[in-house]
C-alpha cells in the first residue's frame, strides 16, 4: 500500500522487523485475542485521490447555500461579521496549528503569548480581573459557570433568564443534572428579563442568577438593577454577553458581575456551522483559582528573560482527577487566536466603530420595519438584533426569501410557544443599506 | 524588560494606527445617546492595541517562529497522536459551502452539510462497531462525560438508582476521574497488574450493584491490548453496568479490533487525534460517542437522520439526555476527519494502524538497552520507558525531556501514566520515516550517555531555545495572567 502520508518503504519495514525480531507486522498483533479480532476491511468508501476528493467535497459544499452567496439577517447567537483577512493568514501558519498544548513552555512561547494577549484582550473587553485561555463555545461556557457557582456559594439552585440563547439554556440544563443542580427560569416581560418575577424568585437558597447582555432578543438587560437584587442575596452575577457589543456598551464588570462568559465567534471565526467557535469565560479576582480550564501566566527564565508558562494547574483535571470541578481539557486555543488576530485587528478604535455600527444598521432596519407597518415586538433599546411579528409562518417566509438569495431571520415560534409567527432580525456591518433596503421590501406584506 | 523579550502585541501600540477596513457606513447616523440608555454606553474605551496590519503580521510571524508543531519537526508525544495534518483538510474545511454555514439555516438549505456529516457518522459507526454515533461533542473531554449522562439516563430509566460509582483503572488518564465527577459518580480506581493490564481480581472486588460502568483504554495508556477484555466485558455485564471504551486513540486497533466486538457499550472518539484535525494548540478538537443500539435512546439531541433521501434533525428524543453543546458539534473539525478518512480507504487506515505500531516497536527495542523497558512485550502504538536508571544519576525524565529540545524534537510525554516511575510516553505514528525515528533514537541514546558521562549538560537542559527553563513556582505565587496598561 503507497500513500502520500505513509512514508515507510518495504525495505524499511523489513529492516525494522529485523530489529524487533519478528517475521511480520501481523505478529505484532499477536496480543489481540482471536475471538475479539477484526478480520478483512472495513465496509467504508475506497480512498479517493486529492483532485477527486477535493471535486467530489466541492460539490457536496455547493449544495448549501453560504453566507457569501447569500444575504444573511440571521443572528441568534453566531453572526456575519466582518473577518479581517489577515486572521486566516495567521491562523495559517501551521508552527500554531500544528502544534500540541503548550506543555512545554521552552519551545511553545508563540502560543503561550498569544493566549496570554487572547486573555488580556477579554478582560478589557468584559472589565473584569481575570480570563481564561478559552472553552469549546458559549454555551457550555454558561454551564461551567453555572456548575462554579454552585461549588462557590454551596448553593444547588441557578436562576436563568428565559431571555438567554435557547440553546445554551439547554445546556446548562444538561450538565446541571449531572451536577445535582435544579435551574429554574425566570420569565421576560416585553423581551428583558422580569424584575418583579425575579426578586419574588430569589432568595437565599440561589447559587446564581445568568443573565444575557444583549439578550437573545437583542435587547439590553439592566443589568445595574438586576445586580442590586442579586448581590442582596449573595448570589452570583452571571452574565452571558457578546464581546463585539462590549466595544460600545458598559461591560458587565463594571456593573459588578462575578462571571463573564460568552462566545468571540463575534470577532474573525467563521459562523462554520454553529463550530467550533470560541468559548470564553472571564471573573473576578476572587474568583480567579476557581476557573475552569487553562491559563497562562507571565513569569521569568534563569536569565530574567519574560517567559509565559500554563498555570495554576492545581485547579485541572489532570492534576486533581476526581477531586476536579471541572473536566475540560483541549478547548479552542486555535480559535482564541483567530479572535486575538481579529481583536487585534479591529484594535480599540475598529472595536467600538464596529459594534456603534451594529447598532446603528439594526435600529435603521428596524424603522424601515416599522415604517413599512410592522409591529416590532419588544420595542425598547437593542444591539444587533429586534423581533418583528408577522402574518406567515417564519418558517414559510424564510423559503421565499431563499429564492431571492437571502437568509431570513431566526424562527422564534421554535424556542418560545408564544412567539409563533415572531422574527428574530439580525442586522450586522456587512449589511449595506441596499442589502437592508431589499429584505424589508421583499418583506412586504408580511407584517401582522 | 529583558533586551531578548519578546513584545506583546500591546507594546507595539502607537495611537492613531489602525489595521482595519471596516464596511462603509452608508445610512444615516443618530446619536448613540437616543438609541443607549444612560449609563450603558461605554465611556473607557477596551484598551486594545492599536497597529498597522504589517505589524500585526509580523508580530504573530515572529511568535510562530517561538513555537514548534509537527511541520516544524518530530512531536513524538504520548497519548497525542502527532501525525501529520494533511494539508487538503484544511482546503475543504474553508470552502465557502461549509465555512460560511449558519448553523440555524433552513434545513433544506443545508443539505451537504448534513450528508457529510451523516456519512462521517456512518463511516465512524464502521470503524468502532457501534450501533449510532452522535458528532456533538467538542472535545475528548467533552465526550466522555456526555457518555456518561447517558449511562445515568439509561440506569435511571430502568429505574435503577443506586448505580451510582464509575471503575476505573489506575493507568487512566486524569479526564475519566473528572468526567466521571462532572457526571455525578463517584469514582472507584482499579488497579493494575504486574503486566501493566487491568488487575482481574481487583476488579472482581470493586464491581458489584452500585457500578454504573467501567471506563477502559484498550490498548492502555501504557501502549498495551488488555487481552482479557473479553472477561472484563463479561464482570462488569454480569453486574449490570456498562462498558465504556476511551477512544481517545484509535490508531493502535483500525481495522485490527472494534470496540462494538470487544463488548463494548459506548466509545468516545477524538478526531483531532487518530483522525488528523490538527490539535491547534491546544484545540478545538471534536469527541463524537458511539453507542450500542439499547443506549441510542439517551443520545444528545437533536439527531440527524435520513428521510425520504433528505437529511433531518430530529429533535423529538422523549428520553435524550439533552444538548451537550450548542448546535451540531464542530462541524469544521468533523470536516477535516472526514476528508481525511475518505483520503485513506479502508486499506488505508489499516496500514496507518500497522505502521503505527511497527513505529512504536521499533523505537522501543532500539532503546530498550539505554533506558528501562517497564513491560517487556510487544507494544501497541505507543510505549513507555521509565528514567529511574538516570534518575541514580541524578538525572531527572523531566532534564531528559528539556535536552531533547536541543536537538529539535518535541519531548516525549514525561509523569504519566502515573502507575511508572519516571515515566517517558512515546507515540511516534505512522507518518514519520524510519530516518526520523533513527535520529531520535540515536539523540535518546546519546543523551543516556550524558548522564552517565557529563549529567551536567542534561541538568542544565535546554542551552539552545529562545527560552530557559520557566520559574513556574513564581507563575503560580504571584500570578500575571494580563497585560495591564501602565
Amino acid at each position: 500500500m503507497k500513500h502520500r502520508y505513509l512514508p515507510m518503504t518495504e525495505t524499511d519495514k523489513k529492516e525494522m522487523l529485523d530489529t524487533i525480531g519478528v517475521n511480520s507486522i501481523d505478529e505484532l498483533f499477536s496480543d489481540i485475542p482471536e475471538s475479539v479480532r477484526f478480520n478483512g476491511e472495513y465496509q467504508i468508501k475506497p480512498a479517493k485521490t486529492e483532485t477527486a476528493l477535493m471535486k467530489e467535497l466541492t460539490l457536496m459544499a455547493q449544495k448549501n447555500a453560504d453566507l457569501r452567496s447569500h444575504t444573511s439577517f440571521l443572528g441568534a447567537g453566531v453572526y456575519d461579521h466582518y473577518m479581517p483577512i489577515i486572521v486566516d493568514h495567521v491562523l495559517s501558519r501551521s508552527e500554531f496549528y500544528t502544534a500540541y498544548t503548550p506543555y512545554q513552555p521552552e519551545i511553545s512561547q508563540g502560543e503561550l503569548q498569544a493566549i496570554f494577549e487572547f486573555q488580556s484582550m477579554i478582560c478589557e473587553l468584559t472589565g473584569m480581573d481575570v480570563a481564561n485561555s478559552s472553552m469549546y463555545d458559549g454555551g457550555t461556557a454558561l454551564a461551567e459557570a453555572a456548575m462554579l457557582s454552585a461549588g462557590q456559594t454551596k448553593r444547588k439552585k441557578v436562576l436563568i433568564s428565559s431571555a438567554v440563547h435557547p440553546e445554551s439554556k439547554e445546556v446548562v440544563k444538561t450538565y446541571a443534572k449531572g451536577q445535582y443542580i435544579d435551574v429554574i427560569e425566570v420569565p421576560h416581560k416585553d423581551g428583558v428579563t422580569d424584575v418583579d418575577a425575579l426578586k419574588e424568585m430569589i432568595d437565599d437558597e440561589i447559587a446564581a442568577v445568568i443573565i444575557q447582555y444583549p439578550n437573545f432578543f437583542g435587547r439590553i438587560e439592566p443589568l445595574k438593577e438586576l445586580e442590586e437584587i442579586i448581590h442582596a442575596e449573595k448570589a452570583m452575577f452571571v452574565v452571558s454577553s457578546n464581546p463585539l457589543a462590549l466595544g460600545a456598551l458598559t461591560p458587565p464588570g463594571k456593573f459588578g458581575a462575578d462571571i463573564v462568559a460568552g462566545d468571540a465567534q463575534v470577532f474573525g471565526i467563521p459562523t462554520g456551522f454553529g463550530g467550533p467557535h470560541c468559548g470564553y469565560f472571564a471573573v473576578t479576582n476572587k474568583l480567579m483559582r476557581k476557573v475552569p480550564g487553562r491559563l497562562v501566566g507571565q513569569t521569568v527564565d534563569e536569565e530574567g528573560r519574560r517567559g509565559f508558562v500554563l498555570t495554576l494547574q492545581a485547579r485541572e483535571q489532570h492534576i486533581r482527577r476526581d477531586k476536579a470541578t471541572s473536566n475540560i481539557c483541549s478547548n479552542q486555543a486555535l480559535n482564541a487566536l483567530a479572535a486575538s488576530v481579529a481583536m487585534t485587528a479591529l484594535g480599540k478604535k475598529g472595536v467600538k466603530e464596529m459594534a456603534l455600527s451594529n447598532i446603528q444598521k439594526a435600529h435603521y432596519a428596524k424603522q424601515l420595519f416599522k415604517a413599512k407597518g410592522f409591529e416590532i415586538a419588544f420595542e425598547g433599546p437593542s444591539f444587533n438584533e429586534f423581533v418583528i411579528k408577522l402574518n406567515t409562518p417564519v418558517k414559510e417566509v424564510n423559503m421565499k426569501l431563499l429564492e431571492k438569495n437571502m437568509i431570513g431571520g431566526y424562527d422564534l415560534g421554535r424556542d418560545y410557544s408564544d412567539l409563533k409567527n415572531h422574527m428574530l432580525v439580525a442586522v450586522t456591518e456587512l449589511r449595506t443599506k441596499e442589502e437592508i433596503d431589499t429584505f424589508v421590501n421583499e418583506m412586504g406584506d408580511y407584517h401582522a | 524588560m529583558h533586551k531578548d523579550d519578546q513584545a506583546l502585541i500591546f507594546e507595539l501600540t502607537k495611537p492613531g494606527r489602525i489595521g482595519y477596513s471596516l464596511p462603509e457606513m452608508d445610512i444615516p447616523e443618530l446619536d448613540i445617546n437616543e438609541l443607549i440608555p444612560a449609563g450603558y454606553v461605554r465611556e473607557e474605551e477596551a484598551e486594545l492595541p492599536e497597529v498597522s496590519e504589517l505589524d500585526i503580521m509580523r508580530h504573530y510571524t515572529a511568535l510562530s517562529n517561538r513555537n514548534h508543531g509537527v511541520d516544524s519537526g518530530f512531536y513524538p508525544l504520548g497519548s497525542c497522536t502527532m501525525k501529520y495534518n494533511p494539508k487538503i483538510n484544511e482546503n475543504v474545511a474553508r470552502i465557502p459551502g461549509f465555512a460560511h454555514l449558519h448553523p440555524l439555516q433552513d434545513e433544506s438549505s443545508v443539505q451537504g452539510a448534513l450528508e457529510l456529516m451523516y456519512d462521517l457518522q456512518e463511516h465512524l459507526i464502521e470503524i468502532t462497531g457501534m450501533d449510532q454515533v452522535t458528532l456533538q461533542p467538542a472535545a475528548g473531554a467533552h465526550g466522555e462525560w456526555t457518555a456518561l449522562m447517558m449511562v445515568r439516563a439509561f440506569h435511571e430509566a430502568n429505574g435503577d438508582h443506586k448505580r451510582t460509582k464509575v471503575l476505573i483503572p489506575d493507568s487512566a488518564h486524569g479526564t475519566n476521574p473528572a468526567s466521571a465527577t462532572v457526571a455525578g459518580f463517584e469514582t472507584i480506581t482499579v488497579k493494575s497488574d504486574e503486566n501493566g493490564l487491568v488487575d482481574l481480581e481487583d476488579l472482581k472486588r470493586v464491581v458489584g450493584e452500585d457500578t454504573a460502568a467501567l471506563m477502559l483504554t484498550n490498548p492502555n495508556t501504557l501502549g498495551l491490548f488488555e487481552e482479557n477484555i473479553l472477561e472484563m466485558a463479561e464482570i462488569v455485564h454480569a453486574a449490570g453496568g456498562k462498558l465504556y471504551y476511551d477512544g481517545a486513540n484509535l490508531n493502535a486497533v483500525m481495522s485490527k479490533a472494534r470496540p462494538g466486538d470487544m463488548g463494548f457499550d459506548l466509545v468516545h472518539l477524538n478526531l483531532h487525534k487518530t483522525f488528523t484535525g490538527p490539535h491547534g494548540g491546544g484545540g478545538p478538537g471534536s469527541g463524537p460517542v458511539g453507542v450500542k443500539a439499547d443506549l441510542i435512546p439517551y443520545l444528545p439531541k437533536p439527531i440527524l437522520v435520513k428521510r425520504d433521501d433528505q437529511y433531518v434533525l430530529d429533535y423529538d428524543r422523549p428520553q435524550s439526555i439533552g444538548r451537550v453543546k450548542p448546535y451540531y458539534g464542530n462541524f469544521g473539525i468533523n470536516v477535516r476527519a472526514y476528508t481525511y478518512i475518505r483520503s485513506m480507504g479502508p486499506d488505508g487506515l489499516k496500514a496507518v494502524t500497522e505502521y503505527a505500531v511497527l513505529n512504536a516497536n521499533y523505537m522501543m527495542r532500539r532503546l530498550q538497552d539505554s533506558y528501562d523497558l517497564p513491560f517487556d512485550r510487544h507494544c501497541k502504538h505507543e510505549f513507555v520507558l521509565s528514567g529511574k536508571r538516570q534518575k541514580k544519576l541524578g538525572v531527572r525524565t523531566l532534564d531528559i525531556a528539556k535536552r531533547l529540545l536541543d536537538f529539535g524534537y518535541h519531548p516525549p510525554t514525561i509523569y504519566f501514566p502515573i502507575n511508572v516511575e519516571e515515566c517517558i510516553m512515546i507515540e511516534p505514528t505512522e507518518t514519520e520515516s524510519k530516518e526520523t525515528l533513527d535520529a531520535f533514537c540515536d539523540a535518546m541514546i546519546q543523551i543516556a550517555k550524558e548522564a552517565e558521562e557529563n549529567p551536567e549538560i542534561v541538568q542544565e537542559a535546554p542551552h539552545s531555545t529562545v527560552i530557559g527553563r520557566l520559574d513556574e513556582t513564581l507563575a503560580a505565587r504571584k500570578p500575571v495572567l494580563r497585560y495591564k496598561k501602565q
